[in-house]
């Protein structure tokens, strides 16, 4: 996908107009943080089982070439085959070559991000393969050419009404004429719609959350059980997922996953659990002819080591968005690439480059909600600051911004020079303000507080002033 | 004032920028509230700013200097204590990290950071105070500063203190621990955002229908003050310091006597 993260100040702007968004964002407010609040609330071990999900993944990054080795060693023994691709272009090529391994001309998809990172579809489409998404939220997503703007709810963004819109503009040609507004009725529509789909496509891929180095299984979580369909009813199923998604065994994945749903929806588990291991066996009812696992590096192993390494502890739970004020008031989309909220402000300039990405770390005002829900524990704060620290380094954030601080630093680093310039400059403040009636509606040097707030006056001589000259 | 202790603990105040500059109404406070507490309160003139605009700006060499210079101004005092759970949140959790790898000033930044406090906290917690002698006629709602709440989990302590105010009755903000976009230097960087988030927070605030509100932090306190105001809001905005050391003769933030 075409960054557009350098936009965010504008596309900020746009989004907050926007009401659809602002009511779609509002549901999902009150939707999934009340529901991951109760969640956490009734189960008297969940703080407990962080700290072991936590511990579990540390364990794992520090391990990861052995587990990867195990999990690839056990995929070869099921009659399968991994493909290690350290970059996005590898993976899409190696993807590409499986579809027309296959003969495939429309390939069935379940929920991905790391397709998404890949810009899979688009690349296909290119190819003469056409890959038609699955998920309903993927699908709606689709049908608007738009891209995801929540990792486990791709269209969040768009309100009832712009589906029953979409929908009736789309499936006209299935014979579907009718406009639908109740929710089941639209779910239904869209299965019945996809159904066949199913049947006439070549090739199923599917993303994973997790991947099992005990066992080779590759496991997805969805609420739809697409994922079933996409996978089983095609010659082949291909998996794309990333290095950083492997767990040594079934016991520690069902650690991950009593965490897992309850922070994203708040579901003890999702509706469905779907382990994938090898491809269709003798004897076996169904399945893939073929099963085959593509596993991006695209940059994940250069953080092992790092400060940033707690970001490949996520497990794309979408908790730290819910609950981040920022995209609840701008939406996924503002933030102009893949990984969107609080995760995607620590992920996306990995990948994108602190140039192309820097207003997103920056986006923030550290309240420190995502770090407190993240069920994996990942110091978000702390990751997006040492973004900043980079592009203060390397002079990307904008000149103004940086004289700013400096010159305010110049002066805080020296205390008698400080005290000067703060007494002369708040009794003229405090001066001026008094006769405003105690605030001003607009200031000069500070237009961007003073266009949607007045700026309230200081009271005039600073406290300082006051205490060194024996007031107490 | 009920105190546990008989020792007289001494204070360092650091007063933090912006009620240095903004609103010393809060020092003068935070000073009663720790002088009838049993403590003795000194004020050290080399201090400036916890240094966050340049931590969180990404200017390390900076925050580094400025960090310095605060260490060397308080280290001698029992304990430090600051008006805002933000700037103290700077000095407790922060200054340790930033010296990470440096022995010597790592050191001294572990043991000041142990001694730091936000100064409803100090009271409660510390100093032991279970009342305070003040009085106040009309109801008010609480916003949890973030850094204060997340950092030093101060939830309870401004509430049971205020409690102990003659007339004063709470009604209690639903999103009292949503962001109310301050972010230092976030309200001016992300303005638009920023200006959204606290419009949304002060939708809220005047839905309690509290005559007052207030919170622990002087940025948090001018970000919600000024967007009340531009609304027209009625809405008085205080530093809780000032209610509990009962000094809200002065006019609220964002306001003059003859208005």
């Amino acid at each position: 996908m075409q960054s557009e993260a350098l936009n965010f100040k504008n596309a900020a702007r746009g989004a907050i107009a926007d009401p659809n968004l602002r009511q779609a964002l509002s549901n999902l407010e009150t939707g999934f943080v009340a529901a991951r609040s109760r969640a956490a609330a009734g189960l008297d071990e969940f703080e407990a089982m962080r700290d072991v999900a936590v511990d579990l993944k540390n364990h794992i990054l520090a391990n990861l070439d052995f587990y990867l080795a195990r999990f690839e060693e056990r995929v070869v023994a099921q009659g399968g085959t991994v493909h290690f691709c350290a970059t996005a272009e590898e993976a899409r090529q190696t993807i590409l070559d499986l579809c027309r391994d296959y003969g495939a001309k429309t390939v069935t998809k379940g929920k991905s991000m790391v397709a998404e990172e890949i810009a899979l579809n688009p690349f296909l489409e290119a190819n003469g393969v056409e890959p038609i998404e699955t998920d309903l939220g993927e699908y709606i997503i689709q049908l608007a050419e738009e891209p995801p703007s929540h990792i486990i709810g791709p269209a969040v963004h768009k309100t009832k009404d712009q589906v029953s819109d979409l929908f009736h503009e789309h499936h006209g040609k299935y014979g579907k004429t009718e406009r639908l507004t109740e929710p089941e009725d639209l779910v239904n529509e869209a299965r019945e719609v996809l159904r066949q789909k199913y049947f006439d496509a070549d090739v199923g891929i599917t993303g994973a959350n997790f991947l099992i180095a005990e066992t080779g299984s590759t496991i997805i979580v969805t609420n739809e059980g697409n994922g079933d369909l996409t996978q089983m009813l095609t010659p082949a199923h291909v998996v794309i997922s990333s290095i950083d998604k492997v767990v040594p065994t079934l016991e520690d994945v069902s650690t991950i996953l009593r965490v897992l749903a309850r922070s994203a929806t708040g579901q003890e588990m999702s509706a469905y659990t779907t382990l994938s291991t090898g491809p269709k066996r003798d004897g076996d009812l169904d399945g893939p002819g073929g099963f085959h696992v593509v596993l991006l590096d695209n940059g994940r192993s250069d953080l092992l080591g790092t400060e940033k390494q707690d970001m490949l502890r996520c497990i794309r739970c979408g908790a730290c968005m819910n609950h981040c004020p920022v995209y609840l008031a701008v939406g996924g989309h503002t933030y102009g690439w893949v990984y969107p909220g609080p995760i995607g402000a620590a992920l996306d300039p990995h990948f994108l480059g602190i140039e192309e990405a820097h207003h997103l770390p920056n986006a923030s005002t550290f309240c420190g909600r995502c770090q407190e829900v993240c069920p994996m524990r990942i110091p978000l704060p702390s990751i997006m600051r040492h973004w900043r620290e980079e592009a203060f380094e390397k002079k990307v954030s904008a000149k103004s911004e940086r004289f700013g601080v400096k010159t305010w630093a110049f002066f805080a680093r020296r205390p008698k020079l400080y005290r000067l310039a703060t007494r002369i400059a708040m009794r003229l403040m405090g001066r001026a303000g008094s006769v405003r009636g105690g605030r001003f509606e607009s200031l000069p040097f500070a237009s961007g507080w003073t266009r949607g707030r007045d700026m309230p006056a200081p009271e005039g001589r600073t406290f300082m002033d006051r205490w060194m000259a024996g007031e107490r | 004032m009920n105190t546990k202790s008989a020792h007289r603990a001494n204070v360092g105040l650091f007063v933090t920028c912006l009620v240095d500059l903004y609103r010393p109404t809060v020092g003068f406070a935070a000073v009663k509230l720790l002088l009838d507490a049993g403590c003795t309160v000194e004020v050290p003139e080399s201090q400036t700013c916890c240094g966050q605009p340049a931590y969180n700006s990404g200017d390390r060499a900076d925050t580094k200097a400025i960090a310095r210079n605060t260490i060397a101004a308080f280290e001698d005092y029992d304990y430090v204590v600051a008006p805002s759970g933000s700037c103290a949140g700077m000095l407790k959790h922060h200054y340790p990290r930033l010296f990470e790898g440096d022995v010597d000033w790592e050191l001294r930044a572990k043991s000041l950071a142990a001694k730091t406090h936000e100064l409803v906290s100090f009271l409660t917690d510390i100093a032991g105070v279970t009342e305070v002698k003040a009085a106040l006629q009309g109801s008010v709602t609480y916003h949890d500063s973030c850094s204060g709440l997340r950092e030093l989990k101060i939830k309870e302590q401004p509430r049971r203190l205020l409690g102990t105010v003659n007339g004063l009755s709470l009604k209690e903000l639903p999103t009292a621990e949503t962001c109310c976009g301050f972010g230092g230097t976030f309200c001016i960087k992300y303005a638009d955002v920023s200006v959204e988030m606290v419009s949304r927070k002060a939708e809220d605030i005047r839905a309690t229908e509290a005559d007052l509100l207030l919170a622990g932090d002087m940025g948090c306190l001018l970000n919600m003050a000024g967007r009340l105001k531009r609304e027209g809001s009625e809405i008085q905005v205080r530093h809780v310091a000032e209610v509990l050391a009962g000094m809200t003769d002065r006019p609220a933030i964002g306001e003059t006597e003859q208005v």
